[in-house]
């Protein structure tokens, strides 16, 4: 089970319903493939550092969950598949990043 | 030929010679990595406006010569500031980012 942290851009035109239902549609997905999520984080409408699309901003979400190795490949897949997504980044969590994601975590829930 | 020459002429223009070479102190303070020194050991793509102190005011990474990073955490800014830039936190190239 290794420990993964995907992150990904929906499209800015997507209304509110649409997007709750896109981030449930995708954790179910993972759920259905025996993942234990870790954290779900919305960074909600940020403006992009250049346009993709010819949008200029975009809705954030971060996954971050342990899971198989072969089920990534199909889940990119689905991305891949989908065109409300802009852009999506799936990255390995080693054990230093799983601390730094543990404290970043605690930090935020302080703050907030 | 021509080198000779133009040493000749040099000495004739009367350049001011030192015997002992100037050595003009520049207050080099002493680069540190600051990864080692925080004890940092992920560099998190996730971060902007830390990895902001790596690029220079187009976007581009900086060396390692001017942030005094040691390589094994350079590395890890580099892939950083790639994996960055693919999801729009940091532009590919700007000017006046800072």
């Amino acid at each position: 089970m290794n420990h993964y942290e995907t992150v990904f851009i929906l499209n800015p035109v997507l209304s509110e319903t649409q997007i709750k239902e896109t981030v449930q549609k995708y954790e179910d997905f993972l759920v259905s493939k025996g993942a234990k999520m870790v954290s779900k984080e919305d960074w909600g409408l940020k403006k992009l550092a250049y346009p993709i699309q010819n949008k200029k901003s975009g809705f954030y979400h971060l996954f971050e969950y342990q899971v198989e190795g072969e089920v990534i490949n199909p889940l990119e897949i689905e991305f891949r598949r989908d065109e409300r997504f802009m852009r999506y980044l799936t990255v390995t969590l080693d054990k230093h990043a799983i601390s730094w994601a543990e404290r970043r975590r605690a930090k935020l829930k302080q703050k907030a | 030929m021509a080198s000779i020459e133009q040493q000749a002429k040099g000495k004739k223009e009367g350049e001011i010679r030192y015997l002992t070479p100037l050595n003009i102190e520049t207050n080099k303070a002493k680069k540190y990595c600051r990864f080692k020194k925080s004890g940092i050991k992920y560099v998190d793509y996730k971060d902007a406006d830390w990895l902001l102190g790596f690029i220079n005011e187009q976007g581009k990474i900086l060396p390692r010569r001017l942030t005094g990073t040691s390589l094994k955490y350079q590395r890890k800014v580099s892939v950083a500031v790639k994996r960055a830039r693919h999801l729009a936190l940091l532009p590919y190239v700007t000017d006046l980012l800072k």
